[in-house]
């Protein structure tokens, strides 16, 4: 939404399977873009002597493994947000996971992220077919709605081949379409080295694309919320002199004084008489901004309604997709708690349409169990009418998790694909 | 195939100008965004937690979070209290700004004092001058049994340091206080799961995603006060394993070491025996924010006594229950 010329934030998360290198290549991009202070990178010297150690001693992906038992085990088990700027644009960066156990942490930092970038590794996957993570994390990344951006990493160990970056450039072009999407951009890197990362070394002189800031730097921050429809979520209630001040986020859309609005579920309708901040009133507010609402008719609104835009849909029912993320399986007939904006209601998953067979590409299978990391569309019934709006439609309320009552664990995260 | 193709969510490129109809949108910055997701998740917590509080020692970090607190309830007050884990080592310049930050939104605060912990036997301290600093992990899940809290905010930042940057924004911690930070929940998009089992408890950390320079610019778009100590002013160190560490009354020079005045400010304020001013000139804001621009030394970095021995030393006292 900054339409002017401050820089704009991109949110990136990296995915790929175990030691494809991801840790490695953010440790990279903040190194070479100048974003580690001094003490961090002699703490990347194997954290011993305190003089400022070689470049080619860093262990770079220790810049984010930043858990005890991950420097243990040398992998990275859950995610770490970097934030750094070049003079074009500021980066949250978030390092995900490879392991498949720990699928559940990569969609936690991709729900929040506009970006992917999966790394393929050449040295690896050379001559065979891409690996089942690989595979699984695209389709999330997708599914989360993410731009995919390809690096085929560790070309310096594969000696730059041309012939096995297009092999695997085109093995990742034809996974991304079997899901319906087409890679903003497959680049050949070397994380460890550099190459082709922040810097240009030579080693690659077939290849005259950009380099992955290049790609970092310009493609499009999409921005979920602007356009769509008016969303918002109404966190508490305040009074003020006899007036009722709706608290919440403009979730999605804008709203102005003056305008339509319908609430959810009780579907009774009003008009907006004031928008109300700390600082003052605005005239207009948009997705993004918190705000409280003050609306022309005395209607008893409460937490955890909606105020939107009239025509928005409600529905007992609906078929969305599905990740379950918590280690104990999904009980049949158990009723979940549904938070869905601010609202919590009760949920009965009540038909498995399918699970998708990760290692089949995108062929499903019927099944009749969840189980951790399962990606499924199921049927879901709730005991509120819940906000029928498609994921991909207004992807700031068609998502929703399942929480497990008995453990409070959060057991899936879900996406709405359809009223049924 | 049809069925499993998925359709992406229809997006707006940033830059492509506004939609028709919708011109003259107001733009929200980046602060105006941390602001805001600041505000959602605070109100969000406290909608849910039956006993909620906010970690505030009149640091710039709880500063900022109680400034936002102020925007996020309005027209109401701040709907729970300020809790102050306090080790007794202040700099007396910081505990009149808090008492006189609380005291001016009519806000309770509530002191938690290590000295008591010390005085119950359930802190143990080798000699009398030792930082307190880890013994605050005692003090506040005493004081979060005695008062029934089930969700406490706290400013932490990820940018401060590598374990903080693996937290969740809703952090789950069990009936001894601790983080599990190997089977943290799930959390996704802007959907926190602050729901805990009775005598548990969830951290939560609306500043998770500013930087140090982004609460330095806040501070000053906002004009929120700050002690003394934040702005250059002369003062008696000595230098001690690259860092400058003032000399008090509990934090004497060593034996060997020379004592030197020099201009110094602080970037972030804890116990008085482990944290350490920076060298600088900056007597305002704006020259603070250049500082930090500059700065090739993490915040941590640069003023903490007590994380430099131990790359996990965080992580560790983090798991027992600190924040
Ligand atoms: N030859 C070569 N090795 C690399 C490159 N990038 C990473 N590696 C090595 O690959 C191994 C794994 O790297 P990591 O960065 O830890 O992998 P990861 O993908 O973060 O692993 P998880 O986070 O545990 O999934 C390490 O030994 C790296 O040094 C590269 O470009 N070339």
């Amino acid at each position: 939404m900054t339409v002017g010329s401050a820089p704009s934030l991109l949110r990136f998360v990296t995915a790929g399977s175990v030691d494809d290198g991801k840790s490695t290549l953010i440790g990279r991009l903040l190194y070479d873009a100048k974003g580690l202070m001094r003490d961090q990178v002699r703490a990347l010297g194997q954290g011993r002597n305190r003089t400022e150690p070689d470049e080619g001693d860093l262990d770079l992906a220790l810049v984010t493994d930043g858990l005890e038992a991950e420097r243990e085990q040398g992998i990275t088990i859950d995610v770490a947000y970097r934030y750094f700027a070049t003079p074009n644009r500021s980066f949250i960066i978030a390092d995900a996971p490879g392991h498949e156990q720990y699928t559940r942490n990569l969609v936690t930092a991709a729900s929040t992220a506009d970006v992917v970038v999966v790394l393929v590794d050449a040295a690896r996957t050379q001559g065979k077919p891409l690996k089942i993570q690989t595979r699984r994390h695209m389709t999330l990344a997708h599914m989360l709605g993410l731009t995919i951006v390809v690096a085929v990493n560790k070309m310096d160990a594969v000696g730059w081949s041309k012939s096995v970056f297009e092999d695997l450039a085109s093995k990742a072009r034809h996974l991304a379409r079997a899901l319906g999407a087409e890679p903003h951009a497959i680049v050949p890197i070397s994380a460890k080295a550099g190459d082709n990362v922040v810097e240009r070394r030579g080693t690659d002189a077939w290849y005259a694309g950009p380099t992955l800031m290049d790609v970092l730097e310009t493609v499009p921050a999409l921005d979920l919320a602007a356009r769509g429809p008016l969303r918002m979520p109404v966190q508490r209630v305040a009074v003020q002199d006899g007036r009722r001040l709706y608290q919440g986020r403009v979730e999605s859309g804008l709203v102005r004084v003056g305008d339509p609005v319908v609430v959810a579920p009780s579907r009774r309708t009003s008009t907006v008489a004031a928008i109300e901040t700390f600082d003052g009133p605005l005239g207009v507010a948009v997705a993004g901004q918190s705000v409280s609402l003050v609306l022309a008719d005395d209607l008893d609104v409460a937490r955890g309604d909606l105020l939107a835009a009239p025509g928005v849909p409600l529905a007992h029912a609906v078929v969305a997709d599905l990740c379950w993320l918590d280690e104990t399986p999904w009980r049949p007939g158990t009723k979940y708690l549904l938070k869905q904006g601010a609202a919590t209601s009760q949920a009965r998953i009540d038909a498995i349409v399918h699970v998708r067979d990760v290692a089949g590409l995108s062929e499903a299978r019927p099944a009749d169990g969840l189980s951790l990391n399962d990606i499924a569309q199921v049927r879901l019934k709730a005991g509120m009418p819940l906000l029928a709006d498609r994921f991909e439609d207004v992807p700031a309320v068609g998502g929703f998790v399942l929480i497990d009552p008995l453990t409070n664990q959060t057991a899936a995260a879900g996406m709405i694909q359809a009223a049924a | 195939m049809t069925t499993d193709v998925i359709t992406r969510p229809a997006r707006t490129p940033v830059g492509g100008g506004p939609p028709p109809g919708q011109a003259r949108r107001p733009a929200l910055d980046a602060l105006d965004r941390l602001e805001s997701e600041a505000i959602h998740i605070l109100r969000d917590v406290a909608g849910h937690a039956a006993r909620p509080a906010l970690l505030y020692s009149g640091g710039k970090d709880s500063a900022v979070l109680l400034h936002i607190a102020r925007k996020a309830f309005w027209p109401a007050p701040v709907p729970f209290p300020l809790l102050h884990v306090d080790t007794g080592h202040n700099f007396p310049d910081v505990i009149a700004y808090r008492d006189a930050q609380a005291a001016a939104i009519g806000a309770d605060l509530l002191v938690a004092r290590v000295e008591d912990s010390i005085a119950r036997g359930t802190v143990r301290l080798a000699r009398a001058t030792d930082s307190r600093n880890a013994a605050q992990a005692v003090t506040l899940l005493e004081a979060i049994e005695e008062h029934g809290f089930d969700a406490l905010f706290g400013g932490a930042r990820r940018d401060e340091e590598k374990s903080r940057a693996k937290e969740r924004i809703v952090s789950h911690r069990d009936s001894f206080g601790q983080w599990n930070p190997k089977a943290q929940r799930p959390e996704l998009w802007n959907l926190y799961n602050a729901r805990v089992q009775p005598g548990e408890h969830v951290r939560v950390f609306p500043l998770s995603n500013w930087t140090e320079r982004d609460v330095w610019s806040y501070i000053a778009r906002e004009a929120i006060p700050l002690p003394a100590i934040y702005f250059a002013h002369p003062r008696a160190v000595v230098r001690r394993g690259g860092l400058l560490v003032p000399v008090t009354d509990l934090t004497p020079p060593l034996p060997g070491e020379t004592v030197e005045t020099l201009s110094v400010r602080f970037r972030t304020v804890g116990d008085i025996t482990c944290t350490c001013p920076v060298a600088s000139t900056a007597t305002d804001l704006a020259a603070i924010i250049d500082e930090t621009d500059l700065a090739d030394v993490s915040e941590r970095g640069a003023t903490r006594l007590d994380d430099q021995a131990s790359e996990a030393a965080m992580e560790r006292r983090k798991r027992e229950g600190y924040f």
